[in-house]
């Protein structure tokens, strides 16, 4: 067990790379409770979450959610959360953890009258069910329930209190986010867990995430990178009807290109295990970053890592140098994300 | 849990085998289990002479790297090539397959002076 975000989470259940492959091959389940859940409500929150957010919300159709970040002024990342549109007027965010709190009173301080935000993290509990059989566990545990599609929403009540699902994750395989009251929330994990669904800690959660480049907020994202730099343009829509905030930041960086990209780096051969921190040199010795994610990829059974590159170093296939404890390992720049479902 | 009776044992959970002025390092059974899923292992040089305690070699999993320190004073004589191809020889023949690093002692009295099994059976519970 391992302190996070103020709560005591474990790291893995019975071992990282078990928990990994039960994810990658048939189903996992993750205790997310720590995150956070805001509620706003009112007529024209979408309108108002648009100018927050870097998304276009007037994309969500009712049930429909998407993936979003929420930057300050000058375009640095404050958190990357998803959003779902429960009702017309009525949405639903998942936030990060360690988050919680800065995210609130951000949004606080921009909220106009009329509209209702509130802070419901600690009246929910949270799993992520993930993996190629999460679809028929659902199918078993709600027979009269259809699971929503990709990045939907569906709440309901069962057994006399409220259910919400919504089929997002950070594993890249299919599978969704449950949610049901925080007094529920234990009695819900053990009945996964005695369906045969595999419990997964912290560890595996890193490893399947960084496989198919799914940034981690406070190590691959922070106030002082834009989304941009980070590649995570296809969430940002620049072109939205009265912009947001940040965009102006992001704007000017896009005409004036970009001068540092995260990018993937993979160990061109065997090598120790590359973590967060590690430093990254170029082919002359020189320190040009360091990375902000790493692992030993349980499916590929490489190294790859994730690092903040000047733009001159960012090409695919670029070739670069990770330091561990004094020993170099080469490293190439690749195409994202590093796993592909098969 | 695995203690071998003819083993000595560090308080790192590491154990040391005698034999002649060699002694050969692991880690133990109860490590290896913490640890889980061991991937890399960096092994020392040989020829490096070393105090009892330096760190000397590095036993990574997924999660962290863990540093292994000799616990005798010693010249390093061979490090396990076996477990540059396969590291989780440590996990599955903890004692055996997955020894880590021989050192020859400057004096043989330091591995007598460490735990013995029972001792060690009494450390982890």
């Amino acid at each position: 067990m391992v302190p996070f975000a103020g709560w005591n989470m474990p790291v893995q259940y019975s071992s990282i790379i078990d928990e990994h492959t039960a994810v990658r091959e048939d189903v996992g389940i993750f205790d997310i409770s720590h995150m956070g859940q805001f509620f706003v409500e009112g007529e024209g929150a979408e309108a108002w979450l648009n100018s927050l957010l870097t998304n276009n919300v007037d994309k969500l159709a009712v049930g429909e959610g998407q993936y979003t970040i929420m930057l300050n002024d000058q375009g640095g990342v404050i958190d990357d959360l998803i959003i779902y549109r429960e009702a017309v007027g009525r949405l639903f965010l998942v936030v990060n953890a360690s988050m919680i709190e800065e995210d609130f009173a951000w949004m606080k301080k921009h909220l106009p009258e009329g509209l209702i935000l509130r802070n419901e993290s600690d009246c929910w509990a949270a799993m992520a069910v993930q993996g190629p059989n999460a679809a028929g566990i659902f199918k078993e545990f709600f027979p009269n329930q259809e699971l929503p599609p990709r990045n939907g929403m569906a709440t309901w009540i069962h057994e006399g209190a409220q259910l919400m699902v919504c089929s997002t994750g950070y594993t890249g395989e299919d599978g969704y986010e449950f949610f049901s009251s925080s007094m529920d929330g234990s009695m819900w994990f053990q009945r996964f867990i005695d369906a045969d669904v595999k419990p997964c800690g912290l560890g595996a959660r890193d490893s399947l995430r960084l496989e198919v480049c799914y940034p981690l907020n406070g190590s691959d994202l922070s106030p002082t990178h834009t989304p941009l730099e980070a590649g995570l343009g296809f969430f940002c829509d620049l072109n939205k009807d009265g912009g947001f905030v940040g965009c102006e930041a992001l704007t000017e960086q896009k005409t004036d290109g970009l001068k540092r990209r995260l990018v993937a780096l993979k160990y061109t051969g065997r090598g120790a295990p590359p973590r967060a921190h590690y430093s990254v040199h170029d082919k002359d010795g020189e320190q040009i970053s360091e990375l902000s994610s790493g692992v030993l990829s349980p499916s590929l059974r490489e190294g790859i890592a994730l690092a903040y590159l000047p733009a001159e170093h960012a090409k695919i296939g670029t070739l670069v140098d990770i330091d561990v404890r004094g020993r170099r390992f080469e490293a190439k720049v690749v195409k994202k994300p590093f796993y592909k479902r098969p | 849990m695995n203690v071998p009776d003819n083993l000595r044992y560090t308080s790192d959970h590491e154990w040391v085998l005698l034999d002649g002025d060699i002694a050969t390092v692991g880690i133990t059974d109860h490590a290896q289990e913490e640890l889980t899923d061991v991937v890399f292992v960096e092994l020392p040089e040989n020829g490096r002479t070393c105090d009892a305690g330096d760190p000397v070699a590095v036993v990574e999993s997924v999660k962290a790297a863990s540093d292994i320190y000799i616990p005798v004073a010693g010249e390093i004589v061979e490090g396990n090539a076996d477990l540059e191809a396969d590291p989780s020889l440590v996990n599955t023949d903890p004692y055996g397959a997955g020894w880590i690093f021989k050192v020859k002692l400057n004096d043989i009295a330091t591995v007598e002076a460490l735990m013995d099994a029972a001792a060690y059976k009494g450390l982890i519970g």
